[in-house]
């Protein structure tokens, strides 16, 4: 396996400083000018002779860590190291789309006045953060059409627009001749049902965000609407899903294969997001030096001069994943990834417990 | 599979030609995608005594993957794909038990910055 696309002279002079080809095509994605090269795994037993490559969950324990970046209540910044991109996509998938919670499902409109058409506004209040710990409410059971306490959380909006006659006689803002002119998430009130007001006493249920605007009235007009929530997963429909977005990239690596100063150190500087490239005085010239390639959305862009682009070379590491994690404020986002991780610990035990109760018929 | 109702949906089916050893079978996974079958295939393809292992969606609106393995030597492929499962159970337990200690230790070492 030869990725050929390097000056030969170039390598095998490199060989000595930079990981020998065949630990670059392991470990290394290189970003060309034109493509991208050794994108898939390789290193499964027996494509590599000389290495070791079957499963040993001590050698995986020995070289996997994770570290913290940044974490507070709604968003989250953690690497991955030393984990396949299969496993870590998968971890991606499941915060988009598999990590339950409440969400508004049914909505029941008494009365609704106002211009803004009921399959309209049922819509916006479907997409609304409920805060409510899904972990606590069970799944509806198909066909149940009513609900109990364990499964259905019941929220109410009951609003109506008046004229306020405290109003000066010439006044043009809605603000002052309306009261109650904008309906906003924060007028959701919670309605326990059957035993929820006890067990649920402390848990402020209701919209995660009191300031989304649901609708806008006038004199007269009003809204009588009761909610249930129910749990979900955003596969069946995006407002479920917890994450605002969940994301991960690879680490950037560059590396510079010949000294570069004076005028074109100043233009590779500037190749590269601030802060990757840093210029040194070394005895009254300046020097380019890598930083910190961690900061590197990898454009490229070093590749469209004839003149820098073989000076650099690009690549990503290929088991190290920088993880954004960001809540809709329903479940700190700690604690989407781990119930993440619990999803997929689940869905392998319902394939295992389903191989065993075949194997006992 | 004896005494289950009609009304029961399959998780898991076998599917193996007739003739064929006990080591080439495709798996039939409901209800399922990307999500487990590249991991699953991952795991499995670690596995030595895997000769070919490889998923594919047959039809995107049907929630079902073909989950194909080959083994070398008489091993039956229900095994690898056990050992697949449980490998990855183990992999994941690892990987929530690392995470939870990091975010305990990034907390304890903020509070302390304070």
């Amino acid at each position: 396996i030869y990725c050929g696309a390097y000056d030969v002279k170039d390598n095998i002079a490199k060989m000595a400083a930079t990981m020998s080809n065949v630990d670059e095509i392991r470990n290394r994605v290189i970003l060309g000018e034109f493509n991208v090269k050794n994108v898939h795994t390789t290193d499964y037993p027996g494509n590599y002779p000389g290495y070791d490559d079957t499963w040993s969950l001590q050698k995986f324990q020995k070289n996997f860590r994770i570290d913290v970046v940044q974490m507070d209540e709604t968003c989250m910044e953690f690497d991955m190291v030393g984990i396949d991109a299969s496993i870590a996509n998968a971890f991606r998938r499941i915060l988009l789309a598999e990590v339950p919670t409440m969400a508004v499902e049914k909505v029941f409109i008494y009365n609704n006045t106002s211009i803004i058409q009921d399959e309209v506004l049922a819509q916006r209040l479907g997409l609304i953060p409920i805060k409510a710990d899904p972990r606590l409410f069970e799944y509806r059971n198909a066909g149940d059409e009513e609900g109990t306490e364990i499964d259905t959380i019941q929220l109410q909006l009951k609003i109506k627009c008046t004229r306020n006659h405290q109003a000066t006689k010439d006044s043009a803002d809605p603000q002052e001749l309306y009261l109650n002119h904008m309906v906003y998430s924060k007028d959701m009130t919670w309605v326990p049902i059957g035993n929820q007001a006890d067990v649920l006493a402390d848990a402020n249920i209701g919209p995660v965000h009191g300031d989304i605007l649901l609708a806008k009235l006038r004199p007269g007009q009003e809204l009588d609407i009761v909610m249930h929530c129910v749990k979900g997963i955003g596969q069946d429909h995006a407002k479920f899903s917890p994450v605002a977005t969940a994301s991960y990239r690879l680490l950037p690596e560059i590396t510079l294969m010949k000294t570069v100063e004076g005028e074109k150190a100043e233009r590779l500087k500037r190749c590269f997001s601030p802060g990757v490239i840093e210029l040194e005085n070394h005895g009254g010239k300046v020097v380019a030096k890598v930083m910190n390639s961690r900061l590197d959305t990898c454009s490229r862009e070093v590749l469209r001069h004839d003149d820098l682009k073989n000076a650099v070379k690009l690549a990503r590491v290929r088991d190290h994943f920088i993880f954004s994690v960001e809540s809709t404020g329903i479940l700190p986002p700690d604690v989407l990834v781990s119930e993440a991780i619990k999803v997929l610990m689940a869905k392998c035990q319902r394939f295992l417990s389903e191989l065993d109760s075949s194997e006992m018929e | 599979m004896a005494g289950v109702d009609g009304e029961k949906k399959p998780v898991l089916e076998m599917v193996q030609a007739d003739g064929a050893d006990e080591g080439c079978v495709t798996f039939v996974l409901h209800e399922e995608d990307h999500t487990l079958g590249n991991s699953l295939r991952y795991m499995v393809m670690k596995n030595l005594d895997v000769d070919f292992c490889g998923y594919s969606i047959t039809h995107p609106s049907e929630s079902k993957i073909n989950f194909r393995i080959q083994t070398r030597g008489a091993v039956p492929a229900v095994e690898p794909l056990r050992r697949g499962l449980t490998e990855l159970t183990d992999l994941c337990q690892h990987v929530l038990n690392t995470f939870e200690k990091r975010v305990s230790e990034f907390r304890s070492q903020c509070e302390e910055a304070e």
